[in-house]
């Protein structure tokens, strides 16, 4: 075995008032690699020991400030770009109701930032062992003496020198501390295979139970969650009512929203006379009127209303629209025929919406006009 | 280390330029009170009561410290406890800045509008709160309550003085034990029924808090101020540390951030349920001019103050820390104009001499009342047993 090599010289003292003048005069002699052991926080020490002032508020800083950026942008980014939802008829990105998240993100992430800065500074983690684990020295540090150790790679070392200094100074022991053999390895702890492997267990465990919980015990029997509703399916009877059925009739006269019952059913001499076309020609109505002339009205009237549908020899043949007759119909007139029907056809009245009825009939119109131009039209 | 500390006190006079300040802002402020009570008593009374309510924040305040530190056993604040003590006596004052207040009590609180309430539902349903009568009690007790507590409390501290007896600090802390839940409910009381009621449509449930909240750092700025003045001045006991400032500073950097702790939770509450019997309140201060005041007092109240006493340094400069404390103090007046005077100018911000008279008479008479106090008794609290513990307190 190599010869032990040397951490530092150790001086247990027993009282708080003695710890405070030896880490004084420690300071003043110019030691700076030295530090102060003692079971609970005594007052007064940093300014002794000529600490001055932490850094370690400036990490707290920055990682506060990254906290209230990254909170700012999720927020953001969720409520006003991803998924935007009016919540309380407020703006999308309504700043003060995401005060309260950037505040603890800024908390959370100033906390744990600054911990972890300081494990990594100060403990060098992954770094988990110290010379001054299992000492005598640490176990009486850590109940009822105050200890004060100083460093051999300090610049002004000198063993002997400060065995005699700690010692004038009323130490009630003065020793020393050694390096651990395997705590003498100048690689950096943090590409060990032990650690390296730790984190990947760990992430394995970690990841794995996620997965397994979020997607298999979620979804087991009893967490069937949102499986099994209270609620009446389509074609199921229901116990609600004594008729079986889950939803009630509405009262006989209602009509839907924005509905307006057809007056002249059986009427249409009055639908004729009493009713105008409220549209113009414009290109949009058209193509409204198109588009439905095609779906309505094309199976049996044909594309272009010649009555020359598929229809024609299976069924009585659909008339054309063509004729004189419907050529000098007033535009109420065919509007009746396609509210109420006539022969064979039947009422459109709740496939179309007034408006498209409109439409149509000037659709039709045009495909009137089509066939028989006038000469004002050449 | 302990051992080593002596306590070195002898009584010394105030300097007269404190007396003198005193006098005159008093005398100044008086005129300009009296004059502005016989142009516009209306608009006068209004700034009474924000004169009435800032001296309540500063003797209750006051005396919530001094129990405070009996309860937690607090060592540090043991040689300045006297300068809460002190202002404490402020409550004597109060009574009679109430009665301007109590007389033009019609023309400023809807609700004793009799024949307007009984036409209105939700008022109707708050009149067995909000009657005169009820009220009156209500004042009268929570001034009897206040007066009682500081006399048992300040009585042994003077007793202390001469027998340095320690069964008096035991009594003073079941004192206080007794006077936090007193407190609690009349500071609560105070701030609804004189300064929420002012809009009695309006109800918020953290209100008493967000009024304690100012109280507590209000009182902790004179106390700063006074500790620092005094230490430089070389009239106060020998042996306040930076520590003690540092102390000091961090306290009045915690209420700042719990004033506006308190301050937001009453706006997100209010804006996020968006109901319209709370929200006008706030709309009536977002709308007009009042925006310009409401920005003005996160600015104030908030902003400055965080900034200016956030870092380490800043906790210890005694220019630093008077500065803060009187600027907190005029945040606080801020504070209880933006909450009181929408109430009488819904529209625009009424400011004039007007509204300088008070505080200046407000301030004269905190000087004074300080002045007389410190004239007839010891700065330092000689008998504390604590006192020397207090002394020898570090970081």
């Amino acid at each position: 075995m190599s010869e032990k090599v040397l951490f530092a010289i150790t001086a247990i003292f027993n009282t708080p008032d003695e710890i405070i003048k030896a880490a004084e005069k420690t300071a003043e002699n110019g030691y700076k690699k030295f530090d102060v052991n003692t079971p609970y926080p005594i007052h007064g020490m940093p300014n002794a020991m000529k600490l001055g002032r932490s850094k370690l508020g400036f990490a707290a800083l920055v990682f506060g400030l990254s906290g209230i950026l990254a909170a700012l942008l999720m927020t953001f980014w969720m409520s006003a770009i991803d998924y935007p939802i009016i919540i309380g008829g407020k703006p999308y990105f309504a700043f003060p109701k995401y005060v309260p998240i950037i505040f603890e993100v800024t908390v959370l992430a100033a906390s744990i930032g600054t911990v972890v800065t300081m494990l990594f500074f100060f403990f060098k983690f992954p770094n988990n062992s110290h010379p001054l684990h299992d000492s005598d020295y640490m176990k009486k540090v850590s109940t009822e003496k105050y200890g004060i150790y100083i460093q051999a790679d300090d610049v002004l070392f000198n063993a002997e020198e400060i065995k005699k200094f700690l010692n004038e100074l009323g130490a009630a022991e003065v020793g020393e501390i050694y390096w651990d053999d395997d705590e003498v390895s100048t690689s950096p702890k943090i590409l060990e295979p032990k650690f390296l492997g730790f984190l990947a267990v760990t992430a394995i465990i970690i990841s794995g139970t996620t997965y397994f919980g979020l997607n298999k015990l979620m979804f087991m029997v009893p967490f069937n969650w949102m499986m099994e509703q209270d609620k009446a399916l389509p074609q199921e009877t229901s116990n609600i009512f004594a008729d079986g059925f889950a939803m009630r009739m509405p009262v006989e006269g209602t009509i839907s929203r924005g509905t307006i019952p057809y007056p002249y059913y059986g009427k249409p001499e009055l639908a004729e006379k009493l009713m105008i076309n409220p549209l113009d020609y414009s290109e949009e109505n058209l193509a409204l009127g198109k588009k439905k002339y095609d779906v309505f009205c094309s199976p049996c009237h044909g594309y272009f209303g010649e009555g020359d549908s598929k229809l024609r020899g299976q069924y009585p043949n659909p008339p054309s629209i063509h004729s004189e007759k419907v050529r000098l119909w007033s535009d109420g007139r065919i509007y009746h025929v396609i509210a109420e029907g006539q022969n064979v056809m039947p009422s459109y009245s709740t496939q179309m919406t007034r408006e498209e009825k409109w439409a149509t009939i000037l659709y039709i119109r045009a495909l009137q006009r089509a066939l028989n131009a006038k000469e004002s039209d050449l | 280390m302990s051992s080593e500390t002596k306590i070195e006190y002898s009584k010394k006079e105030l300097p007269t330029s404190f007396g003198k300040a005193g006098y005159t802002l008093f005398a100044v402020g008086l005129v300009l009170v009296i004059i502005s009570f016989l142009v516009d008593p209306v608009r006068s009374s209004f700034n009474n009561l924000i004169m009435l309510m800032f001296l309540s924040s500063i003797g209750v305040g006051s005396l919530f410290l001094v129990a405070i530190e009996y309860l937690a056993g607090a060592v540090w604040s043991v040689p300045f406890r006297r300068i809460p003590e002190f202002l404490g006596a402020i409550i004597f004052i109060l009574p009679v800045i109430a009665i301007p207040v109590y007389f033009n009590m019609h023309d400023m609180f809807h609700w004793t509008h009799t024949e307007d309430v009984l036409s209105d539902e939700i008022l109707s349903g708050k009149v067995g709160y909000l009657n005169i009568p009820f009220f009156t009690i209500r004042v009268v007790a929570i001034f009897l309550v206040w007066m009682l507590f500081y006399f048992l409390l300040t009585k042994r501290s003077r007793l202390q003085d001469q027998t340095g007896d320690q069964k008096l600090t035991t009594s003073n802390i079941k004192i206080s034990a007794i006077f936090m839940p007193f407190f609690a409910i009349t500071i609560t009381i105070a701030s609804v029924d004189w300064i929420m009621s002012l809009e009695p449509h309006w109800f918020s449930t953290i209100f008493g808090i967000y009024y304690f909240s100012g109280t507590v750092l209000a009182a902790i700025a004179v106390v700063t101020f006074l500790v620092v003045y005094l230490t430089e001045k070389g009239l106060f006991i020998k042996g306040i540390k930076t520590d003690h400032y540092y102390s000091l500073g961090a306290l009045m950097f915690g209420f700042v951030n719990f004033w506006a702790y308190i301050a937001f939770s009453q706006f997100l509450l209010i804006y996020y349920a968006n109901i319209p019997e709370e929200t006008y309140w706030y709309l009536n201060r977002w709308e007009g001019g009042w925006i310009v005041v409401s920005i003005l007092l996160i600015v104030v109240h908030f902003v400055v103050p965080y900034f200016g006493l956030v870092s380490q340094p800043s906790k210890t400069n005694p220019k630093r820390l008077k500065f803060m404390a009187i600027w907190i103090l005029v945040a606080h007046i801020v504070d209880l104009y933006w909450l009181i005077m929408p109430t009488y100018s819904p529209e625009s911000i009424p400011f004039s001499w007007m509204e300088l008279g008070f505080p200046l008479l407000t301030f004269g008479i905190m000087v004074i009342v300080f002045g007389i106090k410190a004239k007839k008794e010891n700065l330092v609290p000689i008998g504390d047993p604590k006192l020397k513990r207090g002394l020898d307190f570090r970081l």
